[in-house]
């Protein structure tokens, strides 16, 4: 494992994985341990080398073991990692394709963008982040897209203003064969709610909680057009025209006050 | 069979049964009759040869009558806490017509844990390794009983497990108050005696696939994936927070150990009053685990009547002396939340037994009165259906009901050298049919490789 931290609070992380890069398809992704104690949680599969046998994980400082895993270093062992899980992005010849990427949802987008050009899509990339500082990826995605666009909400870098703007400005004047959000639950809502009268498909990559990520248990479940869908093997990419995004939320903060909990006892463990 | 108090055991996760003295065991395998046409064998899905285990116990040879066991099933101390003996062995028992039936499965308990207490394993004869590789995917019983048949065969056994801990519903399933960890590490110990390689966190289908399997060598595949996919009622409220598959509650409790957060990372709410869904063991145990996490007021909510409870009677017993209030005949309607999205309460339906049908069966029907149940908690547990991942790709394997792998009564599939059995094949069942169809499977799998 080889570890570097790209932004404030986000790391980027190489595993030597061989079987799971082999294997290793836009949209899939892990999910991890890191000890004897510890909770399985899944990270998406940003990018993965055959060759090398390795995988790239970007992941966000956020709770007690994202935490954890970014006090490791270099040369450090993960004590179970599996994948790669989920169902693939379906990739063909779609036309104009926009892919639109909030926060540390590039890391799912990137492997999606190169899919997309392998296949002769021109793709259009929309990063928003809060402040430039925070924005990851725009140089690897500048090398693969067509065209790339980024927002701030501060403006201290490209456009100022929400990536619905940007997406909104383009679909008024181009045509769009699809579009794909990933990021926080709030913004893949408003990219849908702002596709939805143009009746341009749009995919989302949803992020609920999850425990052993094989199918087994039903705790990834969200509602898509009325029906029950485990996100871990049915997903975790659905129609954002179909998503209940408001159930999504709700579940997602279930267990809110034990993560509190559990970063509070972890932060206090380190000080010691 | 000696029970904790229910009043001290309700308060944690300790095993409940204590199992029998020494003193106990010799004086209740002194009452088997040692039938010459033994009904008991009959009535064990893998032929146990029970009378002869029973007499070795009987003259105080318990590693003799361990060894006996050994033969047939390679998981007695599992077997002997979570068969559902009043429908097997000691259901057939001949003393049972007119008093109480030989207790087969806490002999076979003590025995096994006789061993356990000498400290030492033993185990049996291994034949030469005839090289040959067999991919077993699946860890739980089924899988781990062809392992270790095939093993002890010589063959060169590799099993791929998705989680990152091997036992299947052994490990992830069955709560700890009923089947210590330790008693499972122990046997999965003893299968790895036997030369079993066992690789963690491989979910075939993804990590790896069947025909890599094969352009590796291996000469046969067993498919033992069991069916732990949840089931759902498809009423109203089921995304409501704090409703929970019984899988998923009892994951996090018993893989996840989330009766020890914060110690361990994993968390898993714990309610006052908490309603469960269904009558399996499933529902017993997820039941019993609300208990232990503090719930003052536990449910189980059935359809039918007492009589049909699917559970083992045991466990029945134990839930009741622990205070888990039964409704009986009840059919859940909605589940009711509040304007956060948490539970409040659950609705059901008063049902009434039909006259028996064809089949000798009497179903539920509908009274049209209703009843409500304030509750902050509900755990679904009627049912799991096939786990779907390696299954779904296999491109041509013959499938039935709920994506259940078809096979023929030898374990064999439609394809050439693919082999499955247990719950992913006859639908969510025992622990005992799942190695049943292991053994099945081993003996054919020999055959295969082995050309005859
Ligand atoms: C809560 C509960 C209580 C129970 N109580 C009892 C009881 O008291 N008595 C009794 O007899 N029975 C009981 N059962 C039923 C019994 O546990 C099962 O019938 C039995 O475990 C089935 O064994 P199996 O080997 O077919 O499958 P499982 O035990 O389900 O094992 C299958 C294994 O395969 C793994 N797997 C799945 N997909 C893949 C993949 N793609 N790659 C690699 N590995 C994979 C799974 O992770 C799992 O470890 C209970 C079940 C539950 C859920
Ligand atoms: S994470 Fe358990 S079913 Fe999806």
């Amino acid at each position: 494992m080889k570890k570097q931290t790209i932004a404030p609070e986000v790391d980027m992380m190489v595993v030597n994985a061989p079987l799971i890069a082999n294997h290793a398809k836009a949209g899939n992704f892990v999910v991890m341990r890191l000890h004897e104690k510890g909770e399985r949680i899944p990270l998406t599969i940003a990018d993965s080398n055959k060759d090398a046998g390795t995988i790239t994980l970007l992941f966000q400082k956020t709770g007690k073991t994202t935490e954890e895993l970014g006090m490791l270093n270099s040369g450090d062992e993960i004590r179970d990692i599996a994948g790669p899980l989920g169902h693939p992005t379906p990739v063909k010849k779609y036309g104009h394709c926009v892919l639109v990427g909030g926060g540390i949802g590039v890391a799912t987008l990137y492997p999606i963008l190169k899919a997309l050009k392998a296949r002769n899509n021109k793709v259009t990339a929309i990063l928003g982040a809060r402040t430039k500082e925070l924005l990851v990826w725009e140089e690897n995605f500048r090398e693969f897209s067509n065209e790339v666009l980024v927002a701030t909400d501060d403006g201290s870098y490209g456009r100022k203003g929400l990536v619905t703007d940007a997406l909104k400005d383009i679909i008024d004047h181009r045509s769009v064969a699809l579009v794909i959000a990933v990021g926080p639950i709030r913004m893949m809502q408003a990219v849908s709610e702002l596709t939805r009268p143009y009746g341009i498909k749009t995919m989302v990559s949803l992020n609920p909680i999850m425990v052993e990520g094989t199918g087994m248990c039903g705790a990834c479940r969200v509602n898509v057009a009325g029906k029950t869908r485990f996100a871990c093997i049915e997903g975790p990419e659905f129609d954002g025209h179909e998503v209940d995004f408001n159930g999504l939320g709700s579940r997602l903060v279930f267990y809110k006050k034990e993560e509190e909990v559990s970063l509070k006892r972890f932060k206090r463990k380190c000080k010691k | 069979m000696r029970y904790r108090n229910p009043e001290k055991r309700k308060a944690d996760f300790k095993e409940v049964s204590l199992g029998l003295t020494e003193r106990q065991a010799v004086k209740e395998a002194a009452r088997c009759l040692q039938c010459k046409k033994p009904r008991c064998i009959a009535g064990c899905p893998v032929e146990i040869d029970i009378p002869k285990f029973i007499s070795f116990v009987k003259e105080k040879d318990y590693l003799g009558g361990l060894r006996t066991i050994r033969e047939f099933n390679m998981l007695p101390a599992i077997c002997g806490r979570v068969c559902p003996q009043e429908t097997q062995c000691q259901g057939m028992c001949i003393l049972g017509k007119k008093s109480k039936p030989v207790s087969i499965g806490s002999i076979e308990r003590f025995v096994a844990d006789y061993e356990v207490s000498l400290g030492r394993i033993d185990l049996p004869d291994i034949k030469p390794s005839n090289g040959h590789k067999v991919a077993v995917i699946g860890s739980g019983p089924a899988g781990l009983t062809v392992a270790a048949d095939l093993a002890k065969l010589g063959y060169d056994i590799t099993v791929f497990e998705a989680l990152h801990e091997a036992g299947g519903v052994l490990a992830y399933g069955i709560p700890e108050f009923r089947l210590p960890k330790k008693t499972i590490q122990r046997e999965i110990e003893f299968v790895k005696g036997l030369g079993v390689r066992i690789l963690l966190n491989r979910v075939i289908g993804k990590t790896q696939t069947i025909d890599e399997f094969f352009n590796d060598g291996f000469k046969a595949i067993f498919i033992g994936v069991g069916a732990g996919a949840p089931k759902y009622l498809g009423i109203p409220g089921e995304n409501l927070n704090n409703v929970y598959f019984a899988s998923e509650f009892l994951t996090r409790v018993n893989l996840m150990k989330a009766h020890h957060f914060p110690v361990y990372d994993t968390p898993v709410k714990k309610a006052r009053k908490v309603a469960v869904i269904g009558g399996g063991n499933v529902a017993m145990d997820s039941a019993r685990t609300a208990l232990r996490l503090g719930a003052e007021r536990v449910y189980i909510v059935y359809r039918r009547s007492e009589r049909e409870l699917p559970s083992r009677h045991e466990e029945i017993e134990n839930a009741k002396e622990e205070g888990i209030r039964f409704r009986f005949l009840s059919d859940p309607r909605v589940i009711l939340g509040n304007d956060a999205g948490w539970v409040r309460a659950i609705r059901c339906e008063k049902m009434r037994l039909s006259d028996p049908d064809e089949s000798g069966r009497k179903r539920p029907e509908p009274t049209g009165k209703e009843f409500t149940i304030s509750v902050d908690q509900v755990i679904m547990a009627i049912g799991q259906t096939s786990n779907p991942i390696l299954v779904r790709s296999i491109k041509g394997l013959k499938l039935w009901g709920d994506g259940y792998i078809g096979i023929d009564r030898e374990g064999r599939t439609n394809l050439k050298g693919i082999f499955a059995g247990g719950d992913i094949s006859t639908g969510a069942a025992t622990v005992i049919s799942a190695m049943g169809a292991g053994k099945r499977a081993a003996r054919s799998i020999d055959e295969y490789i082995m050309g005859r």
